[in-house]
């Protein structure tokens, strides 16, 4: 194998400090990269000193030059205005996509080219294969429980020949053996959990310091005032727990008007949708055919289920509960990722 | 050609010979603790007192007025904090004046000043890196305590006029306490007759070819200063702990080498810098930050258009030269520096600029290396899809 010149992001986590010592292993010119994305307060969760510190001992035990960028001024910008704009608009915003889609594969792979660094490699649990024809395919990762496909479903061609993602080839169980094996210290630091930037105090108390509340109503889908609330933020599309309402029956929200502050609940039929309205599509090679057969994921955690891509929306074969304005929809055929695109309103 | 070429002179320097081989035997043969009455701890307080003589003398100060401590950071807190509380109890005022573009350890102690009730301002800086002596003089008046303006800038090299600065406060405020962090000037300029006038003068030997973990602060007649640590009293009270023997023998050996060459020094290596700002003035679009006439001989800041010094370090690494940017944080990130910005860069140009700071052990194979390397990264740098427009 050729010996490329490989900057890997290296998060302080198990996963992405074996992702570099296995390619140091395989001989290549490696530099690791830890970024400081985030400078507020919760200092305790990713990017602190503690794991920037994890990601410099790793590096130092594999004998690679390891460098801290600060892009918390893109991260702010791209990343945590856009979180805190979508709860105070009644969306879902989707974190760990805009940074994979600005940071990682953004200005960090801009920083590898400028860097002469042919590859970026990640701890992301994705697979970059290269198909019978040549072309290069993202796929769900051996670890299917680990699989992180959908956050990176946004990819294209043109990235993922630049991009590497070395674990996604092994179990979590073999990421850690390896690590082990290794001695690298952080071999069993537990998985980080949730959104980067938010630690102690949850979403509700930081969002509570940037969005003003805004007191409101809780109807039914008749339009009858079933409850109130202090403000919208707390609330998701699907959301069961936590809706301060006593019913006889399980209630969700089925939907979320900004302007009037209303939350609208109902029963679990009340969310199916046959179609969803779909924007910014993009797809690692070429625009699937309008009535090639997909799967369809949701939710980073969610199942795939089946349906087409049919002018601007989702045609689901099965009614699916609703999805919130500008979540991630990921496209796969069978394990493969065809493209994604985002919710609409 | 060295393998590295190391122009980082402004973070650390390498330990002089004669200051390793003064420090060996307070290691292991005379490892006494000064403060006790036997043999081996009269050998160590010999020593001490000896050493406090020797950086008495270069200091231009008397031997009573040398504390010892821990280095720069501590120096400075000492000064600024210490002395800032004793004025306040004892009713000379509340007010510190700091320059906008000091260390961190003089503006962390203004701010924690601060938080004790004391009125801190930070006096604005020109855009060449030299105080505004005229927003200095308005804002000093008889409430000032303290006033603490650096002799040279870590960062970008400029030589503060601290005579003039003591002339303001003779006639606005002749009780306030003058301190100067003589930190970056000490390997270049005569620390005794430019801090002369100042009542508290720090210091760190690990700049000028002593150790890291020593350093002095030079306290004047007697001003007076609440410790920061509490214990034995060592040091007329004003740093309680067990001396570092050691350290001081280095910071007074290497300040003694320092001295006796620093004329040497200063013509040899203002040749390499000039060589080398000449050779990166090709760069297209290159500025200079900081007065080039105020500078001391060993620091180079420059500006490079279409270029994220974060990126630039890497490739510098990489070619084996060893540069700065920004002043370091505890994450190891590249922060914009406060210096840069006191002196009204943008964040975009300030995140452009790099230190390439020269010392006494530098060569002229360090400059060619420079030379090479640079142009090169930033040629390259310039091409990449990802280059600031």
């Amino acid at each position: 194998m050729n010996a490329l010149r490989v900057l890997v992001a290296m998060s302080g986590g198990v996963d992405s400090s074996v992702a570099a010592a296995l390619l140091v292993e395989q001989g290549h010119d490696v530099t690791g990269v830890t970024l400081k994305l985030w400078g507020g307060e919760s200092d305790s969760g990713c990017c602190s000193v503690s794991d920037v510190e994890d990601a410099r001992r790793v590096a130092a035990q594999l004998d690679i030059p390891h460098y801290v960028f600060d892009y918390t001024d893109t991260f702010d910008e791209q990343v945590v205005e856009p979180y805190v704009e979508a709860y105070a608009t009644g969306n879902t915003p989707n974190p760990c996509v805009d940074c994979n889609r600005h940071i990682k594969f953004g200005r960090l792979l801009d920083r590898a080219d400028a860097l002469g660094c042919e590859v970026l490699a990640t701890g992301h649990h994705a697979r970059r294969v290269r198909g019978a024809n040549g072309r290069v395919e993202l796929e769900r990762a051996v670890d299917a429980a680990k699989d992180q496909s959908y956050v990176l479903a946004m990819l294209t061609a043109a990235q993922l020949e630049r991009v590497w993602f070395p674990v996604g080839e092994l179990t979590k169980a073999a990421v850690r053996a390896y690590a082990l094996s290794m001695n690298l210290r952080n071999a069993m630091k537990p998985d980080s959990q949730d959104v980067c930037f938010i630690t102690r105090g949850g979403r509700e108390r930081f969002l509570a310091d940037r969005v003003p509340a805004r007191a409101g109503s809780i109807v039914d889908s008749s339009g009858a005032t079933v409850g109130t609330h202090s403000g919208i933020a707390r609330f998701t599309i699907g959301q069961r727990r936590g809706l301060g309402i006593a019913t006889g029956e399980r209630r969700f929200v089925i939907d979320i008007d900004a302007s009037s502050a209303t939350v609208t609940v109902g029963r679990a039929e009340d969310l199916l949708r046959s179609q969803l309205r779909v924007g910014g599509c993009t797809f690692v090679h070429d625009t699937p055919a309008a009535d090639a057969d997909l799967l369809v994921q949701v939710r980073a955690h969610g199942e795939a289920v089946s349906g087409r891509l049919v002018e601007g929306s989702v045609v689901f074969t099965e009614p699916q509960p609703r999805v919130a304005p500008g979540q991630l929809v990921a496209f796969y055929d069978g394990s493969r990722v065809v493209g994604s695109a985002v919710v609409g309103a | 050609m060295p393998a590295t070429a190391y122009l980082d002179y402004a973070a650390s320097t390498p330990v002089r010979p004669e200051a390793l081989a003064a420090m060996l035997p307070f290691f292991s043969e005379t490892f006494g603790n000064a403060s006790g009455g036997h043999a081996f701890a009269r050998a160590a307080k010999s020593a001490l007192e000896s050493a406090r003589e020797s950086i008495a003398e270069d200091l231009g100060a008397e031997p009573g007025e040398i504390v010892f401590t821990s280095g720069g950071t501590e120096s400075d807190n000492l000064a600024v904090e210490g002395a800032a509380r004793a004025a306040r109890a004892r009713g000379r005022g509340e007010e510190v004046l700091v320059s906008a573009f000091e260390h961190k350890a003089v503006l962390a102690a203004a701010d924690r000043l601060a938080l004790e009730g004391f009125s801190t301002s930070r006096t604005p800086v020109s855009a060449g890196g030299i105080i505004d002596l005229d927003a200095l003089a308005d804002a000093i008046d008889g409430r000032t305590a303290l006033v603490s303006v650096m002799l040279v800038n870590n960062e970008i090299g400029t030589v503060q006029p601290l005579d003039q600065v003591a002339r303001i406060m003779a006639v606005q405020s002749p009780n306030a306490v003058l301190h100067t962090d003589a930190v970056q000037a000490a390997a270049w300029v005569d620390v005794a007759s430019l801090a002369a006038d100042a009542d508290l003068v720090s210091v760190s030997a690990h700049k000028i070819g002593g150790p890291k973990g020593a350093g002095a602060l030079v306290v004047r007649g007697g001003v007076p200063i609440v410790p920061l640590f509490e214990g034995g009293g060592q040091e007329r009270g004003l740093r309680s702990g067990s001396s570092n023997v050691a350290g001081a023998v280095g910071l007074a050996a290497a300040l003694r080498a320092t001295v006796a060459t620093m004329a040497v020094t200063v013509a040899r290596v203002g040749t390499l810098r000039d060589r080398l700002v000449a050779g990166l003035a090709e760069i297209p679009g290159l500025w200079i930050n900081g007065d080039p006439d105020r500078k001391i001989a060993g620091n180079v800041h420059v500006g490079i258009p279409g270029v994220e010094a974060e990126a630039l370090l890497v490739l510098l690494d990489r070619a084996g030269v060893c540069a700065a940017a920004g002043s370091s944080c505890s994450s190891g990130a590249t922060e914009p520096s406060h210096v840069l910005g006191a002196m009204g860069l943008d964040r975009s140009d300030a995140l452009a600029s790099i230190r390439l700071s020269l010392g006494f052990a530098s060569v002229s194979a360090d400059v060619d290396r420079a030379l090479n390397a640079i142009p090169a990264a930033v040629t390259q740098l310039r091409a990449s899809v990802g280059a600031p427009r």
